[in-house]
């Protein structure tokens, strides 16, 4: 005779009271640290285990920098054109179109202005999750629109890049997004007011030629891939492995192109401090 | 070394010159069959060169016959003296400048430079510069400006160098920097693609008043070769990711990318160098005519405006 027997046959619970642990409730850091994603959430997105810096958008850019949250957007709803009408294994069109409705964004950047402890700012800010934060005509039009900003009202300007590079489906028009922005950041640089440009993973090709080099504050997030070409590109030309953390932010830095690495949970204070020693 | 279109024409080029060495040699009169073979060459060749395809347009980009920056420096000048270095690091021989005069006219020119043989194309680095190449060339440009003379680009590279130490020594930032500085040089910047314009490490000396290709080169980007091996993850698709990349002198005009395009002799710019060099000539003397009437002020205002406004997108 069994010594448990089931009176009830089948599952009575209904599909309201089932109990369900929700996706991406915990994350795992490259070096198996298991945390919280709440508590990475009030951690700035770092690990407090291994500082491991998970790779965030705008929204959490603004969330971490803006007071309370409060920012005003800038041309949140421009779209990109196809001026080429593009196609490769299928037409951009419908790329620009998947990528809307996957990610929730119109573009591969947001900008938008606001107070960073009481301070004001313009923020310009990359999203890797729109075909790879990379640059077409939309990214450099918004922000060549966010340094006139910050040129007529003389505030700070502060550009977060995280990007492959140039968008090859708009080609030519892609590439004169570097003279685009490059052009502006002239005139910013002429009128006096500051640049800080920020770095985080990965930083490379036509961003990193352009905009992403021109700050008066180069500086980056720790261990980002930061570079010109590519590692794989790299590693055909010469034919050899490359050295370990090369292209990463410290290799950056003791090569002289940043000016100092900041740990994201010091960022909000660190920036705000860089700032006022230039007003005082 | 003949390019697939271009052999039907070299056919019947050699055969146009045995008969023209029969009739000499026998002393017959061939006259007529000479002239009919001449007109079949001309308008097979018209014929060619009408109809290229993107793909045909960047291998003529690339003819191994293709004049180089040098060639047409010194053709265009009268006295032209190269200057070296870029006072950090060393002299990086893929982008040459130096002063010459146009017709009496000093002018500052800056461009990458190719090699002809294996030796030569490995000195200049197949054309692709390294940081120190763009920091000579911005060292030039400063100089030019020092002393009020014009700075005419050429420009002809596959890309800036993809090198572990082209990226220890801020690759990315020499180009940006230049893209920077040239928006606010107040002399007058006339860039001319004369072969291939790729990417960046085009585009790092070719912030200018006037841009100008040639008619057989491209300009965009990325390669087609690249493009096809990332879009396609294949490397077989260059001739579409040409056509995809609009990458010609007639798209980028058409997309208002570039000022104008100058025109090749018939065959390409190998055909006839000296005719070509002698077209570029009188293209920058006609376009300082027009860019000495501005104000050096406004010429950086419309300089930067012409940059900016390049883009489409919908709001």
């Amino acid at each position: 005779m069994a010594w448990f027997k089931r009176t009830d046959k089948g599952i009575k619970t209904s599909t309201e009271d089932k109990k369900d642990a929700p996706d991406g409730l915990w994350f795992k850091t490259p070096q198996g640290n298991i945390i919280h994603t709440r508590e990475l959430k009030n951690n700035s997105y770092v690990c407090p285990d291994d500082d491991f810096h998970v790779k965030i958008g705008s929204k959490e850019y603004f969330e971490i920098l803006f007071d309370n949250n409060k920012f005003t957007e800038l041309d949140a709803n421009m779209k990109s054109g196809d001026p080429l009408k593009f196609v490769d294994t299928k037409p951009y069109s419908s790329r620009v179109e998947a990528s809307i409705k996957k990610s929730e964004l119109n573009d591969a950047v947001r900008t938008a202005y606001g107070k960073m402890n009481g301070l004001d700012i313009v923020v310009a800010c990359m999203d890797f999750g729109f075909i790879g934060g990379s640059m077409g005509s939309v990214v450099g039009e918004k922000i060549a629109r966010a340094i006139d900003h910050s040129l007529k009202n003389k505030i700070p300007f502060l550009m977060i890049s995280k990007s492959g590079g140039a968008r090859m489906m708009e080609a030519g028009f892609s590439l004169m997004q570097m003279a685009k922005t490059s052009a502006k950041l002239a005139l910013l640089d002429k009128a006096g007011i500051p640049y800080i440009s920020l770095l985080t993973d990965p930083t490379t090709g036509g961003v990193t030629a352009s905009y992403a080099m021109l700050g008066d504050f180069n500086i980056a997030e720790p261990e980002a891939l930061i570079g010109f070409a590519g590692p794989r590109v790299i590693r055909e030309t010469i034919g050899k492995d490359l050295p370990k953390g090369f292209q990463s932010s410290e290799f950056v830095l003791e090569h002289g192109f940043l000016d100092f690495i900041i740990d994201r949970r010091q960022l909000k204070n660190r920036l705000t401090t860089l700032l006022n020693l230039l007003n005082n | 070394m003949l390019l697939e279109f271009e052999k039907p024409i070299a056919d019947l080029e050699l055969k146009l010159q045995e008969m023209k060495d029969l009739a000499k040699g026998k002393n017959i009169d061939l006259s007529n069959e000479i002239q009919s073979l001449e007109e079949k060459i001309h308008a097979l060749k018209k014929e060619t060169f009408q109809n290229l395809t993107r793909w045909q347009r960047v291998q003529l980009s690339r003819h191994a016959d293709r004049p180089y920056a040098l060639d047409y420096i010194y053709e265009i000048t009268n006295d032209f003296i190269e200057l070296h270095g870029d006072r950090t690091v060393k002299d990086d021989k893929a982008m040459i400048g130096g002063l010459g005069d146009i017709d009496g006219r000093t002018v500052m020119f800056i461009g990458q430079q190719k090699g002809r043989n294996t030796k030569q194309r490995q000195e200049r680095n197949f054309g692709m510069a390294n940081p120190e190449g763009y920091r000579k060339a911005l060292r030039l440009m400063k100089m030019a400006e020092k002393f009020g003379k014009p700075i005419v680009t050429l420009i002809d590279t596959p890309g800036a160098f993809p090198g572990l130490e082209a990226e220890e020594r801020g690759q990315g930032e020499a180009i940006a920097r230049n893209l920077k500085e040239m928006f606010m040089l107040k002399v007058p910047v006339i860039c001319i693609i004369i072969g291939e314009g790729a990417s960046g490490g085009a585009l790092g000396i070719a912030i200018g008043d006037k841009v100008y290709m040639l008619e057989n080169t491209w300009y965009s980007v990325i390669s087609p070769e690249s493009c096809s091996s990332i879009l396609w993850r294949s490397w077989d698709y260059k001739e579409q990711a040409a056509e995809a990349l609009k990458l010609t002198a007639i798209d980028m005009q058409k997309n208002g990318l570039i000022d104008g395009i100058i025109e090749e002799p018939l065959g390409g710019a190998h055909k006839d160098m000296k005719k070509m060099a002698s077209t570029i000539k009188q293209t920058i003397l006609e376009a300082l005519k027009e860019l000495d009437k501005i104000k050096p002020e406004k010429r950086i205002d419309q300089r930067i405006d012409k940059f900016c406004s390049m883009g489409v997108f919908e709001e």
